[in-house]
Order: structure tokens, then sequence, then C-alpha cells
């Protein structure tokens, strides 16, 4: 009966698709178009080649994980991360060397269209579905039971494909609102919606029906990003379409409005996708691998509500000398001082977690990548409160430190925590010994941190520069050098970034090369757990 | 009174102080009397239940999945 509903509702996607790729008014509402119906098209013949015939009877799953989606993550976590890394290395030498906007490419591949790509090829593609597989592996071995909602996991993993491929071309042909972090048009986001939605019911319901009386501290980690990211997605795509036939829609904020609700939905996208989310990923990988419990659970505890209190309110600090009301400034500034605490908290918390272990960085490369993303997270958390202070965002606001201090945090901490997570998880769903290469692990490490170093010093150096000649003045009160001037002075970093930049992709190129090879062959476990079942 | 301005006093009063309220509770709940016993039985959620999810309610099987930490 199931079947038919869906056959319905897919026929009615389709038939609906077909029309808007008649009336399409603009390039990417019409690719999109085409693939919606494609994919409603495919899966109305693969719902149909189903129905009606016999049920097999797969037995109870309920005493097994659900296991199958969360590889399927890992592999789209590996994929995309290439994928977002390799854009953001063309678009850093595109800045240093304009003739890679190529002329023919021209409006759908130069810096401005490929810029969004790379951000949410990195942020969502990549971390998105780090914390998403990540998110199902945690919350089933914490609360001892099996994902709720049976396929609907599967939903939400291609869901959240489909968004991402929506977005992604949207980007190259022009689709977007130009909100940072939040560009994909009104018909993606609501797209979004449901998939994250869905999300929520498959985290929730495991929880609810968990078998383990607590809730260990990293689902309330994942509970928090998810619940905050469906409230910021929602209040900031707040939009009204101009037609159902177009891309192009209308925020029902305007003015400074529009720009402190975009503000509160990106500094929080920051807060709550790559530090809560992330966070949770490290209260269970970190321990997992030291094979210690995390250093205080307390700690954890009050690291938690601290973060969630305090990092709401430090948006408007992305707004200094603007129309903003000088005190709603002051209070993001102030706030952003204050978190602080919290983030060193939890960055004590998961080195001391070590403690008694500290060997264990000599021998093994993947605590020692854990361990570096929370120096990195140590790093860019006391440097992010530093640049929410306005005489220094004076300096810093609108050059290359902000880029500097955003890729620390985002390659420091949440790539070499997803590389963790991942070095950490292969062996442990393909049910193999031992990773494939441990020297290759070491190259990856080496590869990727001297590849965020250089990134991050150039980006200081020319951040700091281009700081100083915008405000420098000669003795009339003119500026002295043009917009230009600071670009031409800048050409020797940028090329220093798109050098660390291509080293970190190296570096991933070698990672996604070591778990291939550990699936393929890496020995298999099942052969040496004859002999080393424990006794209990 | 229009609703900005109610909004804007409310949220720097009661708000605040209840918000600040909460937290305080949770840091003084994290470090109620028997807080210490619960939490390190707790912070070894990790190393239970790997392989398999803890047994269905009337299931014979005992908890084999436990895995000892090293």
């Amino acid at each position: 009966m199931s079947n038919y509903i869906k056959l319905i509702a897919l026929g009615l996607v389709v038939l609906f698709a077909m029309l808007a790729t008649n009336y399409a008014r603009d390039i990417a509402y019409l690719v999109h178009a085409i693939i919606i119906m494609v994919v409603a098209a495919g899966l109305f013949i693969h719902v149909l080649r189903n129905t009606d015939e016999p049920q097999v009877m797969a037995g109870s799953v309920e005493n097994e994980y659900f296991d199958s989606v969360v590889r399927a993550g890992v592999i789209a976590t590996a994929l995309w991360g290439v994928v977002g890394f390799l854009a953001g290395v063309f678009i850093a030498f595109q800045l240093a060397f304009p003739a890679l906007n190529f002329e023919w490419a021209e409006g759908y591949a130069n810096f401005g269209r490929l810029r969004p790509l790379h951000t949410s090829a990195v942020i969502f593609a990549f971390g998105g579905n780090a914390l998403i597989a990540t998110s199902f592996y945690v919350v089933q071995r914490t609360c001892a039971a099996r994902l709720w909602g049976g396929n609907t996991a599967w939903f939400v993993f291609w869901g959240y494909q489909l968004f991402i491929v929506l977005a992604a071309t949207g980007y190259l042909l022009g689709g977007t609102q130009s909100k940072e972090y939040a560009e994909p048009e009104w018909y993606v986001d609501i797209w979004l919606t449901v998939v994250w939605l869905a999300y929520l019911a498959v985290f929730l319901g495991t929880l609810i029906k968990r078998k383990e009386p607590h809730i260990y501290v990293a689902n309330w980690f994942y509970l928090a990003f998810i619940i905050t990211v469906a409230m910021l997605h929602v209040v900031n795509n707040l939009s009204i379409p101009v037609s159902i036939w177009g891309s192009k829609s209308v925020q029902v904020f305007s003015g400074v409005q529009d720009a402190m609700v975009q503000w509160w939905y990106g500094h929080n996208a920051v807060g709550f996708f790559l530090t809560a989310g992330f966070l949770g990923m490290m209260y269970y990988f970190i321990p997992k691998q030291a094979e210690r419990p995390v250093f205080s659970y307390k700690l954890s505890i009050i690291h938690f509500w601290a973060l969630i209190f305090l990092y709401i309110w430090a948006g408007p600090h992305h707004l200094h000398y603007t129309a903003l009301p000088d005190w709603a400034t002051t209070l993001g500034m102030v706030f952003s001082i204050v978190l602080w605490m919290p983030s060193w908290g939890g960055m004590i918390n998961g080195l001391m977690t070590l403690s008694g272990a500290w060997d264990k960085l000599r021998t093994d490369p993947v605590i020692r990548m854990m361990v570096i993303s929370l120096g990195f997270y140590g790093m860019s958390t006391f440097e992010g409160p530093m640049m929410s202070i306005r005489a220094v965002n004076a300096l810093s606001h609108y050059t290359d430190w902000t880029i500097g201090h955003v890729h620390s945090g985002a390659l420091g901490w949440n790539g070499m925590i997803t590389f963790g997570a991942l070095y950490y998880l292969v062996p442990v769903l393909w049910k193999r010994e031992r990773l494939y290469s441990l020297s290759l692990v070491s190259w990856h490490f080496w590869l990727a941190t001297i590849g965020i170093v250089l990134y991050a010093a150039s980006m200081w150096v020319t951040g700091i520069m281009e700081g100083l000649m915008w405000r420098e003045v000669d003795a009339n009160g003119f500026l002295v050098n043009s917009f230009a001037d600071t670009v031409a002075a800048k050409t020797p970093m940028n090329i220093v970034r798109g050098l660390g930049g291509l080293m970190f992709l190296s570096g991933a190129v070698v990672m996604c090369y070591n778990l291939w090879m550990t699936v393929r062959r890496a020995p298999a476990k099942e052969a040496s757990l004859t002999v080393a079942v424990p006794a209990e | 009174m229009d609703i900005y301005t109610f909004l804007r006093e409310f949220a720097d009063s009661w708000m605040l102080l209840f918000l600040f309220a909460v937290f305080v509770t949770v840091i003084i709940w994290a470090f109620r009397p028997g807080s210490t016993k619960i939490y390190d039985d707790v912070a070894n959620i990790p190393f239970r239940h790997v392989d398999a999810p803890a047994p269905q309610m009337g299931a014979d099987k005992p908890a084999a999945s436990k895995e000892a930490r090293t």
C-alpha cells in the first residue's frame, strides 16, 4: 500500500518538474528542475519494480547496528573532502594568478562563482557528511540501540547529497541569494529543511529508545548542533520567491535587520555546525582512540552548557562599525571574549584525556592528528575572540587575516578531527584489523600540518599588511594606497597560501588511498576473531 | 508599549535572570553529592556495546558485547 502512495507522490513530482522545466525563468532553476525530474523518475522506476514483489524477510535486525549508512557517509565525507579542497586550491591560485579565471568559462567558473562552491563543499558536503555519519555511528554505540526509523537514515543520507548537488550546481549557474554560508535559493532551502527534520527525527528517535540510562555527552553536542542548525536555517532563509518557476527570492528582513539575522546565522553556523557538532566527535573518538574515558565528565557538562549559552550571542561581532547599534556589537564582542573560557575548558578536557597515555603520541599517528586538531581548536578560539574586539577588528576586518583565522579553525580543527575519526572508523566499519599503513597516516599528518602553517602564516602577514595599507594616510589626510596596490603587494603571500592548500589537498589524497587500501588489503578481523575472543 | 521595547526590556531583565539561573543550576547540579561515582560510570559508555546493541527486552541472550576497558 505504501508503495502506491510513493508512486503517486513521485509521479506528481516528475510531472511538476517537467512543468518547471518548461516554464523555468532562469538557467539555475531549469537545470535543477531537470535534476529533480531525473532523480524522481529513477526513484519511480525503482519503487515500481519492487511493488507487489514478495517481501524478503530480513529477520530481526534490531540486534545489530545500522552501519551501512555510516559506511556510505564515510565514503561521501572522503570524496567531498577532496572535491572541496581541490576547489579551494584552484580558487587560491585564481587569486594568485588571475589568468586562471578563463575567458571561456567567464560567468561560470570565475572566482566569484567558485568561492561559495568551495565554502559549501568543505563545510556542508565534507563537514556535514562527517557529522551525519559520525553522529549516526556514535548515537547507536552510546545508546546501545539501533537507529530509529529504518530507512529514514538512508533518506537523510541521499537527501543531503541531493541538497549538495543542487547547491553546487546552483552556485555555478548563478542561483544564489548572496548570504554567506546560506547561498542556496528558496526551494533548495525547503528541501534541506525536510531532510534536516528527518535527521532530527532519526537522532531523537534513537535517543528515546536508548538502552543506556544516561545520554552520553557527545550526543548532547550532536543534538544541540541538529536543533540549532534547524532553527538558524529556517529563520535566516525566510524569503518570498518571486515566482514558483524561478530561483530568485526576496528576503523578508531588510537592511540592518537582515544583516543581523545573517550573522546571527553565520556565526552560529560556526558555533553549532563547526564547533558543537565536531565536539561531539571529539568526545567520542578521542576517548576511543586513547582507550581512556574523558578526563573530566563534569567539565564536559559545564563545557556543553557554557558553550550553548554563550555562542548564540556572539554574532554581532561580524558587524562592527556598521548601522547596527553600538550596544549590540558590544554585546557580541563581550560574549565572544567570554566564550574563550568554555572553548579552552573543552580543549583542556580533550587534551588531558591523554594524561597517562602521552606515549601514544609517539606511536599512534591517528591520536597525533586528534591532538593537533585540539591544538588548532585552542589556537583559533583564542584568535577569534581577540579579532572580535572592536579595535582589533578595525584592522583585521575585510582583510585576509579573517580568511587565515577561518582556515586555521576549519583545516586544523574540523579537518584534522574528521581525518582522525575516519582513520578510526574505516577499520571498524569494514571489520579490518588495522589501517593499511601507519606511515601513510604520518605523511598525511605532516603534509596537512605544514600546509595549514603555510596557509595561516601567509594570511597573517598579508592580512595585517592589508589592514595597515588601507588605513595609511599622508600628511594631508589622503589615503596613500589604492585597493589595487594592496592586491599587487599580496601576490607572494597568495602563492604561499596556494601551496599550503596544495599540501593539505595532497594529504587528503594520501588518506583516501590509505583508506581504500585498508578496505581492500588490510587483514580482515573475522579471521582472527575466532582465536582472540576475550574471556568474560 | 510597542513590541520591540517590550521584548527588549524583557530580554535584558527577566529572561537574562532566568537563563543565568539555569546556567548556575546546571553547574551546581554537575557537582551534586554522589555525582563523581555516577559520572565515572557514565564516562565509560563509549567502551560498552561496541559491536551490537543491548539485547531486546525478553531476549535471553546475556550482554555479550561488553568490551573490557584496557
